[in-house]
């Protein structure tokens, strides 16, 4: 028998160039001497467009100085789905980078045939082509005769690591000058000619009916263009935004609206999470070979509430119809999404609808940008064909855009006659941590659900785990257990609306499975981060745990009040490497004084930026654990300010230091949901380590704290 | 109407509104100055947040009637491309923020304290912009920054 030698793989194209193959969708060069570039993916403050940047600059031998970044439209940019997950520089990156590395191939070998030489002996500096006996030529003189209408051929060989000059170098972000000098960038601080303001009408109360409206006080109010209603859906139209907003509280005190929903009990929420209706799905089933002799069962209960995006700019868009067209700029993070949803609600052809995008603040996940945008192309119906701009007040940012998803997760441990685990079960309860737009065949946008005929309300789902799933994100521990069950039960009901939140499921996974681990270390009395290590086999992982206990001098001496707590996970289990120390003090109050952090991305293409992405989402982290919590009544959202849902301050934010490991020669990837959820547990671990109770539930307020102290005294 | 006299970036202003207009609704609205962001209304997240005379407030829930006569400086009069101020260089030099939409208010809140104290700590810097609010965890890059700048004007 011949054994045949195994053909090497065909090269294939980064799968959102494949789904975006013409090349002149992602570069043109233009006649002023730049380049302009143009990813699908958005700037939501988390420095992507200068990433992206730096990777095309780099690829095609240009100064950053040329480069532009468009911003994302329906009108001709890549379709590549939503900005989130931590993906943008994994599937934009390597897209740019490889459109990038054939556009400079064609430009070469055309260069070649006008310059009478071999492509060999040319060089690309700044864009200008050049060989030897000084012939040379650029991309902008070429341009005209060479077409990147062509889609992209697999094959092109990007360059190595160490020939990149600009990526693994800490770039100034593109973006942050027009924001200190609050030049007009957000979409917000935007003025279309002609704009009109709207505003619309919403309850208090959750998924209201609107019994009654009576709209002459509107009518009064100076500079007022129209009074809309369709069913529960209501708003106004006004010359000015301050008429508008006047014409609104008119509006509102004339309505009546009755509830059509009752909420649950919120100090009863994670056992009213197990008893709804649920659909479960067994996420990962590991069966050891030869199963250790159980001698007892460890089992423990954590839990977090619905946590709010709570972004600093209230939602906001702004729309223009012309005839049976409309374009609609908008902060959503994805304009393609979005415009299958709008397409849906309107029941017009998708070409019909242009969707562009614009800077709004940070929204960390899906917030009310794309039930804004409808909100704006209902109203601007009536607008003459001038375009209306909507913001959405603080208290429906608040109350009625969709909140991260509640958890409540048991996870049960047999131990063996040593107290080594010897399976571990891991059970997930809540609703689904996603409800974008453009995904399913009816609409996810609020006002859908408003309308004379409402579209059914959107029941959130989770992705699915190719796509590092949704509440049972991070529920497979990267330990090496013997065997282990992990399932969760999506809610089929859904009183209080869900959908993504920086993270989905893995902030709180991570909280239980760190806590636990740190539980079961603390009953043998072995030091954690030892246990930790003992469990994993993983040498990325092993090596953040090292770094960041080298960084904060593992484990320092005890002090009274003070104490030290290790969390640690992979995002999704194939992205960054987190690891972090937290040190904490108090006793009714806890304060969070220092988190040191190890972090591997693989390729750092910006580490300042990584570095900026990890403390960012360490600090917002440290606010979901003290501070985050929704609250309500039966029925409404009552956390409808930043007095009723407060986030942490200047004077409570703890010191934060990155040690980014350098992996050059690894595919980068997203750095800005890696810290979350290891922060989470680092810091309900050091309240063990300072005051020896364990907090299951988040946040951990001082009502909570003492609560625990009483029960463990 | 009545008409509301200020200095606004050091330039008379004359504005014909009600009285209780907010500031801020006047800056973004009539006068066009959209560089002061609306946050919340409430006074409760300092996006909006402009100096009237030597302090921070938040313009969202400040009348027109009550800054008669003062001196109002917003974002727009702190320093441009071509003559930055100090807390914009530094901003820029840490890279000390994300999204940005809170750092016209916070550059503001920083510029009345180092009126006020030209050689703060890092906790009266802190103290300072307790009332603002940043969701995208920049606070300590923006704590950098302020004493940077802080040092930078104290330079001789």
């Amino acid at each position: 028998m011949t054994a045949q030698a195994p053909s090497p793989a065909a090269p294939k194209l980064p799968p959102s160039l494949a789904a975006n193959p013409k090349l002149s969708s992602w570069i043109r060069f233009t006649p002023d001497g730049h380049v302009a570039v143009s990813p699908g993916k958005v700037e939501i403050g988390q420095g992507i467009v200068t990433a992206l940047a730096q990777i095309a600059a780099d690829e095609l031998d240009v100064d950053i100085a040329r480069v532009q970044m468009v911003r994302a439209s329906t009108a001709g940019s890549p379709n590549e789905g939503v900005t989130s997950g931590s993906l943008s520089v994994q599937q934009s990156g390597r897209a740019m980078r490889q459109a990038c590395a054939e556009i400079r191939q064609i430009f070469l070998s055309v260069a070649a045939e006008r310059l009478g030489v071999e492509s060999g002996v040319l060089d690309i500096a700044d864009g200008t082509i050049s060989g030897p006996g000084n012939v040379s030529t650029s991309y902008w003189e070429l341009a005209g005769e060479v077409s990147l209408d062509r889609d992209a051929t697999p094959g092109a060989l990007a360059k190595s690591s160490s020939q990149r000059k600009l990526a693994g170098n800490s770039v100034q972000r593109l973006d942050i000058p027009d924001k200190v000098f609050a030049h007009a960038r957000f979409i917000h601080d935007t003025a279309l000619p002609g704009l009109l303001h709207g505003r619309v009408l919403r309850s208090e109360l959750s998924h209201a009916a609107l019994l009654e409206l009576k709209d002459d006080g509107a009518r009064k109010v100076d500079g007022l263009v129209a009074i809309v209603r369709d069913g529960n859906f209501a708003g106004v139209v006004s010359e000015t935004e301050a008429g508008a907003e006047l014409a609104l509280a008119a509006l509102r005190k004339s309505a009546k609206w009755s509830p059509r929903e009752t909420l649950p009990d919120e100090d009863g929420l994670a056992e009213w999470l197990k008893r709804q209706p649920a659909e479960l799905a067994v996420i990962a089933s590991k069966k050891a070979s030869s199963p250790p002799a159980k001698t007892r069962t460890i089992r423990r209960q954590y839990t977090r509430p619905y946590i709010a995006h709570g972004s600093i700019a209230p939602s906001c868009a702004m729309a223009q119809w012309s005839e049976d067209r409309v374009r609609v700029w908008t902060h959503s993070q994805g304009v393609y999404l979005l415009r299958a949803d709008l397409a849906l609600v309107l029941k017009i052809p998708l070409e019909h609808i242009t969707v562009e995008h614009m800077e709004g603040a940070g929204c960390y996940g899906h917030n009310a940008a794309d039930d804004v945008a409808l909100d704006a192309v209902l109203l601007a119906k009536v607008a003459s064909g001038r375009p209306v701009r909507v913001q959405w007040s603080r208290a429906d940012e608040m109350s009625h855009a969709p909140f991260g998803a509640a958890m409540t997760i048991e996870i049960e441990a047999d131990l063996d006659a040593k107290g080594e685990i010897a399976d571990w079960r891991h059970s997930i309860w809540g609703n689904g941590h996603t409800a974008r737009p453009g995904r399913a065949e009816l609409p996810a946008l609020l006002a859908a659900t408003e309308l004379a005929k409402p579209f059914p309300r959107a029941i959130a789902t989770n992705p699915p785990q190719a796509n590092g799933g949704g509440a049972d994100r991070n529920s497979v521990p990267l330990y090496d257990f013997p065997s282990w069950q992990i399932e969760s039960h999506r809610l089929t009901t859904m009183p209080i609306r869900t959908s993504a939140l920086r993270t989905l499921g893995a902030q709180g996974n991570v909280f239980a499975i760190e806590s636990f681990l740190d539980e079961l270390a603390a009953e043998r009395g072995e030091d954690p981060l030892q246990f930790r290590l003992r469990h994993l086999s993983d040498q990325r992982a092993q090596d953040v745990i090292r770094a960041v206990a080298r960084r904060a001098g593992w484990k320092p001496a005890k002090r009274d009040g003070i104490g030290y707590g290790l969390g640690f996970a992979r995002y999704k289990n194939t992205g960054a490497y987190c690891a972090v120390i937290a040190e904490v003090e108090g006793a009714e109050d806890i304060s969070v004084k220092r988190l040191t952090i190890a972090v591997d991305v693989g390729e750092a293409i910006n580490p300042d930026g990584v570095i900026n992405q990890i403390e960012g989402g360490a600090i917002q982290a440290t606010s979901w654990v003290l501070k985050e919590r929704v609250r309500f009544d039966a029925a409404r959202i009552t956390s409808n300010s930043w007095t009723e849902y407060p986030i942490l301050r200047f004077s409570e934010v703890p010191e934060v230091h990155v040690e980014v490991i350098s992996r050059p020669e690894i595919e980068p990837v997203g750095a800005g949901e890696a810290a979350h959820g290891p922060v989470t547990a680092a810091i309900t671990n050091a309240v063990f380590d300072a005051l020896g109770v364990r907090l299951r539930n988040l946040p951990i307020t001082r009502e909570r704290l003492i609560a625990a102290m009483e029960l463990s005294s | 109407m009545p008409s509301i006299r200020f200095r606004l970036n050091g330039v008379d202003t004359e504005i014909d509104a009600d009285p209780d207009t907010s500031l801020l609704t006047i800056l973004r609205g009539k006068l066009g100055m959209t560089g002061s962001h609306f946050g919340c209304g409430a006074g409760e997240c300092g996006a909006c947040n402009v100096i009237v005379g030597d302090h921070a407030v938040t313009a969202c829930d400040t009348p027109l009637w009550s800054v008669a006569d003062k001196e109002v400086t917003t974002i727009e009069g702190l320093g441009d491309a071509q003559k930055p101020h100090p807390l914009q260089r530094a901003f820029i030099a840490e890279q000390a923020l994300q999204c940005g939409y809170c750092v016209s208010g916070i550059l503001m809140s920083a510029a009345a304290l180092l009126k006020q104290n030209p050689d703060p700590t890092a906790a009266d810097v802190k103290t300072a912009l307790d009332r603002n609010l940043c969701r995208c965890g920049s606070h300590n890059r923006m704590v950098r920054a302020i004493l940077r700048a802080a040092a930078e004007m104290r330079a001789p």
